[in-house]
């Protein structure tokens, strides 16, 4: 979603608890990619061994990814691929549009890449006089209705049957309501086959960069990826620059964790491995290759060895689907390219702490992400990180916007919290006035909060303490 | 009584600050579950809380400094040291480490650590405990905190437990994997996604068609009784081992 100064994280999720049919729609859909997955991974001690050997690839990949981004820029030169590099997500639209400009063309069609959303391109080339067309269904269906995706992998995951229908009918010129699903897809099919034909230009994101070989692998279902980068006369892949693998040995075994965590497939029905433009004598293939390798802050990620752990996601968007926030708030209410557990953590670095630290509140840390998480990123860690930063008590945060939420009254709060748990003496006098007092505590403040739904904690008469005392257990 | 084959004499108790707080009697069960098996209970009386509403809040020094206090509290002896929640000795177990792992206190910590056991755990594994179930027959249900399944890994323990006992019915959730929403301070920072969340575990306890649910974490029963009550939901929530205890007896 558009990143932009008003987002209002409170008043996003107090919009999407009121939908119902949001609600039931997410419910369903996490539901069935929950099951999905647990399908393909049956074997705990096998599916343990595999994350950890992912981990491993991604980790080591990161450790040495300078090396590795050299080496791919090389390997794709040879392979006539042109590389280019944009620190920035201006500097890669840009790009992405003196390209354009180069072949003087206009409309573009573009298989489903989330680099692409981060960098907005969509509404940078449509300012620009352009025409970028969503190929990947589920982004088709949205950008029709004029929205960002609400997950990473299913991007129309908050729609059902019936909306979509509604969406084609309202949407596509001469199209009137059906909810029959194959109907649904021959109109988007019909539509997009005649954009292919005619396109000038075809994008795509990437999902493992090879740097041994220079080549670029595609993971996808339907066969649009391939199309679009394979009609048009120019290709430009998009990546974030931790895409990198050293080898294809190492792609198996992602590639296996990937689609497993993201649809519960053991495979894709395509998986596109590209090695530069159409070579004399070919018959098909673009006639031109481009590779744009985005920074956008990852390189300061890159920087911190814990939150460098960010960088190991394969965007596999498990996480989200077994998030019990992400289930009930859905991605629309994170204000954010990527939502749930891995936009918790990554969106406050990439765009600050101060812009997006409220994120990392919303997890109650219970662990579900952590466990399916294919390449066994700590998250839970990574955002009890961001929240000391957000505070930052000893100034010496390295996440932009770090101290952002530094205030008196928290700091206060604590700090007397400690006291009291580090103080017998203050312990004890706690204790007693929550016996006396506790339960005609007035509803304000937290308590406000916790009482909206709930009726207010009852402090026991008599503590543990109090207890262990009386019966004489030994107290040393 | 006592069947005790590892041969246990003594163990330290921590009994966490909600036990303390508001529910005592919890807390005072466990420690009589333990004596039952032949095992003396030490409850340092200067312990307080764990430290983790602080270091899930950003307030990592706070926690520290806490820690490091319950650290030397129960370091006068290496007995194991016994906790009734799933969430506290996750915390006291695993996290001790992440926030003393750059200091020469280093060692200290985990000495700690790896005493720590979550009670059932305990009761089953190492203390071998044997109930003889003297209640009327009853069906209840279960609620297992995040930690307990996902950083203890106490849940079958626990639920091992309920079934020694032959007149309970044990009935399971459908989502039982899913955190009730409390979290701490999550609650009180996301209200509106906490109360959904406690919402829907509610629906699906209700949905068991019990009336009783169990559960080994105070802060999870202190989320789903208060949002019980505030609904006028006829369910009562009880620790595991005041539930045991009183089984036991009759
Ligand atoms: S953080 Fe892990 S689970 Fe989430 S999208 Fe990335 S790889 Fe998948």
């Amino acid at each position: 979603m558009a990143s932009n100064k008003t987002f209002d994280f409170k008043q996003n999720i107090a919009g999407a608890l009121a939908d119902k049919q949001l609600r039931s729609n997410f419910k369903n859909a996490t539901d069935t990619l929950r099951g999905k997955r647990l399908a393909v991974f049956t074997d705990p001690e096998e599916t343990l061994r595999l994350r950890h050997v992912g981990n491993q690839i991604k980790r080591a990949g990161l450790n040495r990814l300078p090396e590795l981004l050299e080496q791919l820029e090389a390997k794709c030169k040879e392979n006539g691929i042109i590389v280019h590099w944009a620190e920035t997500v201006d500097e890669a639209n840009n790009i992405v549009l003196s390209i354009m400009e180069q072949h003087g063309a206009h409309k573009m069609v573009k298989g489903k890449s989330m680099v692409s959303e981060e960098m907005h391109l969509n509404k940078f080339l449509e300012d620009k006089g352009k025409l970028p067309l969503e190929t990947d269904l589920g982004e088709y269906i949205i950008q029709l209705n004029n929205e960002p995706p609400s997950h990473i992998i299913v991007p129309a995951v908050h729609k059902n049957r019936k909306q979509i229908g509604q969406i084609f009918a309202d949407n596509i010129p001469g199209v009137s309501y059906t909810e029959d699903t194959a109907e649904l897809l021959a109109i988007a099919r019909g539509r997009l086959r005649e954009h292919y034909r005619t396109a000038d230009i075809g994008l795509s994101g990437v999902n493992f960069a090879i740097a041994e070989s220079g080549t670029l692998c595609l993971v996808e279902n339907e066969g649009n990826g391939r199309m679009c980068t394979a009609v048009p006369p120019v290709h430009v892949a998009l990546m974030g620059l931790e895409k990198v693998v050293g080898t294809l040995e190492e792609v198996p075994a992602l590639y296996r964790l990937l689609c497993g965590s993201a649809t519960g497939q053991r495979i894709t029905t395509y998986f596109n491995m590209i090695k530069g433009p159409r070579k004399p004598g070919e018959k098909d293939g673009p006639k031109e290759v481009h590779l744009i390798i985005l920074d956008n802050g990852r390189s300061k990620i890159l920087a911190d060895k814990q939150l460098r752990q960010t960088l190991q996601c394969i965007r596999c968007g498990t996480c989200l689907n077994h998030c019990p926030v992400y289930t009930r708030i859905g991605g629309h209410a994170y204000g954010s390219t990527y939502p749930g557990p891995i936009g918790e953590i990554l969106m406050p670095q990439i765009e600050g702490l101060d812009k997006k630290g409220n994120l990392a509140t919303a997890s109650s840390l219970c662990n579900a992400c952590e466990e399916v998480c294919p390449v066994m990123i700590p998250i839970p860690a990574l955002i009890r990180r961001l929240r000391d930063e957000s505070y930052d008590m000893d100034e010496n945060g390295v996440v932009k916007g770090h101290g952002c939420k530094k205030n008196l009254l928290e700091t206060v709060i604590w700090k007397a919290w400690k006291y009291m748990q580090v103080y017998p003496l203050l312990n004890t006098i706690m204790l007693k006035k929550l016996q006396l007092f506790g339960n005609k505590l007035p509803k304000v403040g937290p308590l406000k909060a916790w009482t909206s739904v709930r009726t207010a904690p009852k402090f026991a008469r008599q503590s543990l303490k109090d207890l262990a005392k009386k019966e004489g257990i030994r107290n040393e | 009584m006592g069947n005790n084959p590892a041969k246990v004499k003594t163990v330290y108790y921590f009994g966490t600050c909600l036990v303390d707080m508001a529910y005592p009697k919890a807390g005072m069960a466990g420690i009589k579950l333990l004596q039952r098996e032949g095992v003396e209970v030490i409850f340092p009386r200067e312990q307080a809380c764990c430290g983790q509403p602080a270091y899930n809040s950003g307030f990592r020094q706070e926690a520290k400094d806490v820690a490091w206090k319950q650290v030397q509290i129960f370091s006068g002896n290496d007995y194991p040291i016994i906790v009734p929640s799933g969430s506290c000795a996750g915390m006291m177990k695993y996290h001790y480490l992440e926030l003393f792992k750059d200091d020469p206190e280093y060692y200290d910590v985990k000495r700690f650590c790896d005493r720590i056991h979550e009670i059932t755990s305990f009761l089953r594994n190492v203390l071998d405990a044997q109930y003889t179930d003297k209640g009327a027959p009853i069906k209840l249900t279960w609620h297992s905190s995040c930690h307990a399944r996902r950083e203890m890994g106490c849940t079958e323990d626990s639920k091992a437990l309920i079934r020694q006992l032959k007149n309970v019915e044990l009935v399971e959730i459908a989502r039982e994997h899913e955190c009730c929403g409390f979290g701490g301070t999550f609650s009180i920072k996301q209200p509106e996604i906490s109360a959904a969340m406690v919402h829907d575990k509610v629906e699906d306890i209700k949905s068991t068609g019990t009336h009783k649910f169990l559960t080994g974490d105070c802060g999870c029963m202190m989320n789903i009784t208060g949002h019980m009550e505030k609904e006028k939901v006829a369910i009562e929530g009880q620790h595991i081992a005041e539930f045991i205890l009183e089984r036991i007896h009759g």
